[in-house]
């Protein structure tokens, strides 16, 4: 697809909000070069989870930096860190994750490298800002979604808060940043300048929370009140939610209460003919909801459901997800081939150019796997020796 | 007023609710002029769709909330007049957004291919909720929905609950935004090479990258990833990754060397634990971390776990939050003014040059740029 042939990408970022943005910028066609410390790089490497691991490297790395090289450089090391200024000199892009002053004390916050290179577009990503009390608080992702008021959106109202089980704090962050990239990468065609681009986390995730958090400035300030049972949206009303069924789970959207009542043949529902009570009694219209839905299986409902155009689908896992056409026919899997023989399978770019997918082969880099081939590309090496 | 990175690009917005929408959103915050191309007298179905019944004007909250900063066209797609209309300012126009179900604009002449011959530089960017093709193409691309096939519900919860769904639409969300960025991808390739593009993008591919770190775990191992039974934070994370009761609140507790967490927190009962186990006994472990942190106040665990660097928050509703400093100094809140009303919303999170991104223009009527716009692109 190639969308971003010929721009070079300078990654310090580490984990998941940084790296999942160079790898979309990566899929577009850009040529990304992770930057990382000698002996551990990207502490991702050795984020080993659950217990499925790939040849011993966590499967969560090669997810992350499919198709992206890797340059091992110590900052801290006054070579190396000169070597590393040359690449600036000559990449579009320079992206860091790191808490804030931490690229000041190396020298390559945005004035430093802005003077090495005026059309730089300098990304950055922190947790929350550069200012103000939680500055030096760790960006991670978990903790976000406590402090921003996100873990009282999801599940029944007699549960815990409860967190989203994908980090999409992380992955929010990412998608901006790279929004943000691209559209200064896009001015720049126009006016040759740089820029610096800046998302934190914090802010990510409340734009996440725009719709519900305007309501809350415009109502008066009452809290979400997550709804007593089947509870999948604080702010819709019955019958959005999960149901189960006597086998398995359906899903049920917006929807008119009676004509659901009708098709589903449950007399208790014809009652709710006003609108208004369908938020206002949704707990209540919900439990009989549910209590009939139980009487039968997923598939009698929906064949019932889909046959009137209302909006329902069958609850999966991925066991059930992989095997079904509509999941196949979108060719989501990839597999990746890392230099060292590994083939892995991951999943493609979402996005689709022109009718073409972008399927990549790169797997992950080893660490330091590019050192020779981009010395030799931006030929650090000679203009370090003519020093 | 700062220089915003896609001031002059035209955008036309054929979409309803939010997917397409939040993707016009953010290009408008970032500069661009985005027109709606609306229905006569119905618009926009969002127009109508409110969120716990708040109402703006004859429109609801949230179609004020997404659909700040543009302007609104009203064209008949089956009118004839009215489609030459549209297609002088599809002429120039830079970007197309529609979020219609597959053969929708195709039958009503807006197709890519008819409007590439009008522009051959368009970009043309298109949402559907499972792809063009496939069983499943029809099928209505609902956010709760999408959530439901692709596997997410059973990410979040415990294991003990049935699935459990996000309650923010992040389906919509994150294929507006990456629809973003294939339009901006497209939009760069077009100033070096002269070129539109087609851009495509479904709901169900959005969900399925979302999930990339799960999917990944799981074509490896070929095991459906599973919720810890208490205290789940990530199906794939081990104890403590996760939230806890305490005293008088809750507190977050993220990825940490279970040693270091028995000390700093006085929990003896956790040290038998290997680092090791820290996955396979994550029930066991989070039983008793979740019985010893009950015992004390927020306050007390945070400031033992933040004395040892240990990754861990207080967990706040929004109320708390927006008495917080922290809170405050982002400047997040921003007001929009329409008719003789005041709406409160969040402004865009991504800053440039140091500069926050401020805009005070509301959503528009229904057909309120029609003369305006039919003048600016000299249409007559």
């Amino acid at each position: 697809m190639n969308l971003l042939e010929d721009i070079v990408v300078i990654d310090f970022s580490q984990f998941l909000s940084g790296p999942s943005a160079a790898l979309r910028l990566a899929d577009m066609g850009a040529q990304v070069i992770k930057i990382e410390r000698p002996g551990t790089g990207d502490i991702c490497r050795q984020l080993y989870v659950s217990d499925v691991m790939i040849a011993g490297e966590s499967t969560i790395f090669h997810a992350i930096n499919r198709n992206k090289q890797s340059y091992a450089a110590d900052l801290k090391d006054a070579e190396d860190l000169e070597k590393v200024k040359q690449l600036l000199a000559k990449a579009d892009v320079m992206m860091h994750n790191f808490r804030p002053g931490v690229m000041e004390r190396i020298g390559l916050d945005y004035e430093t490298v802005k003077q090495i290179n005026p059309a730089i577009i300098y990304a950055e990503i922190s947790g929350y800002g550069s200012e103000g009390p939680w500055k030096d608080l760790p960006g991670q992702d978990l903790l976000l979604q406590a402090a921003s008021g996100l873990t009282w959106l999801s599940n029944n109202n007699d549960e815990s808060p409860t967190p989203m089980g994908v980090a999409v704090v992380d992955i929010m962050a990412g998608t901006h940043i790279a929004q943000g990239i691209l559209a200064a990468l896009y001015k720049r065609t126009i006016s040759g300048e740089g820029a610096l681009v800046q998302v934190n986390m914090f802010e990510s995730i409340l734009d996440f929370q725009f719709e519900v958090l305007t309501s809350y400035y415009n109502d008066g300030n009452q809290l979400p009140v997550r709804g007593a049972v089947n509870s999948a949206h604080a702010y819709i009303a019955a019958p959005y939610g999960i149901y189960k069924t006597n086998d398995g789970y359906i899903a049920l959207a917006m929807s008119d209460i009676v004509l659901l009542g009708t098709l589903l043949q449950c007399q208790p529902l014809l009652q709710f003919s006003d609108s208004n009570d369908w938020f206002d009694k949704r707990d209540e219209i919900k439990e009989i909801l549910a209590n009939h839905l139980l009487t039968n299986s997923t598939s009698f409902w929906l064949t019932v459901l889909e046959k009137a155009d209302i909006w329902c689908a069958p609850v999966m896992d991925y066991d059930a997800l992989a095997q079904q056409d509509g999941y196949k026919v979108l060719n989501m899997e990839i597999t990746v081939k890392t230099s060292n023989g590994l083939a892995i399978t991951t999943t493609r770019c979402p996005i689709r150019v022109d009718g073409k997918l972008s399927t990549t082969d790169k797997g992950a880099p080893q660490l330091g796997e590019h050192n020779e081939t981009i010395e030799k590309q931006f030929e650090l090496e000679k203009i370090f020796q003519e020093k | 007023m700062m220089n915003l990175p896609l001031k002059g690009l035209v955008v036309l917005e054929f979409s309803q609710y939010l997917s397409g929408p939040s993707a016009g959103l953010r290009l408008a915050d970032l500069g661009a002029r985005v027109i709606k191309i609306e229905r006569p007298g119905k618009g926009d179905a969002g127009r109508k769709l409110a969120i716990k019944n708040l109402w703006v004007d004859d429109n609801s909250l949230l179609f004020h909330t997404i659909n700040r900063n543009k302007e609104s066209f009203t064209a008949d797609l089956k009118n004839e007049a009215d489609i030459a209309v549209l297609k002088k300012l599809v002429a120039k126009a830079d970007v197309v957004i529609h979020n219609f179900r597959p053969g929708v604009m195709e039958k009503s002449g807006f197709g890519y291919e008819t409007l590439q011959q009008i522009n051959p530089r368009i970009i043309y960017a298109v949402i559907s909720g499972y792809g063009t093709t496939g069983p499943w193409k029809n099928k209505p691309g609902q956010d709760l929905l999408l959530q439901s096939i692709t596997g997410l519900a059973f990410t979040t919860g415990n294991g003990s609950n049935g699935p459990v769904p996000f309650g923010i639409s992040i389906a919509d969300i994150l294929c507006g935004a990456q629809l973003v960025q294939g339009i901006l991808g497209a939009l760069i390739r077009r100033q070096k090479k002269n070129t539109g593009a087609l851009i495509e993008i479904s709901l169900m591919e959005s969900l399925l990258d979302f999930q990339f770190e799960l999917l990944t775990t799981y074509y490896a191992s070929h095991r459906q990833p599973q919720r810890s039974k208490i205290n789940n934070g990530h199906p794939l994370l081990g104890a403590p990754y996760g939230i806890y009761k305490t005293a008088d609140g809750y507190i977050a507790l993220a990825m940490m060397d279970l040693q270091v967490l028995a000390n700093a927190i006085e929990c003896d009962a956790v040290k038998i634990f290997l680092q090791q186990q820290a996955f396979a006994e994550r029930d066991a472990i989070k039983k008793i971390l979740a019985a010893h942190l009950v015992t004390q106040n927020t306050g007390y665990w945070l400031s033992h776990l933040q004395q040892q660097d240990l990754w861990a928050m207080e967990v706040l509703d929004w109320e708390q939050l927006m008495e917080h400093e922290a809170y405050k100094v982002l400047q997040m809140e921003q007001t929009v003014h329409t008719g003789n009303k005041t709406i409160v919303t969040t402004r865009c999170p991504i800053r440039i040059n140091g500069k926050k991104l401020f805009t005070d223009n509301p959503a528009p009527q229904l057909g309120e740029h029609n003369e305006k716009i039919k003048k600016d692109f000299s249409i007559v």
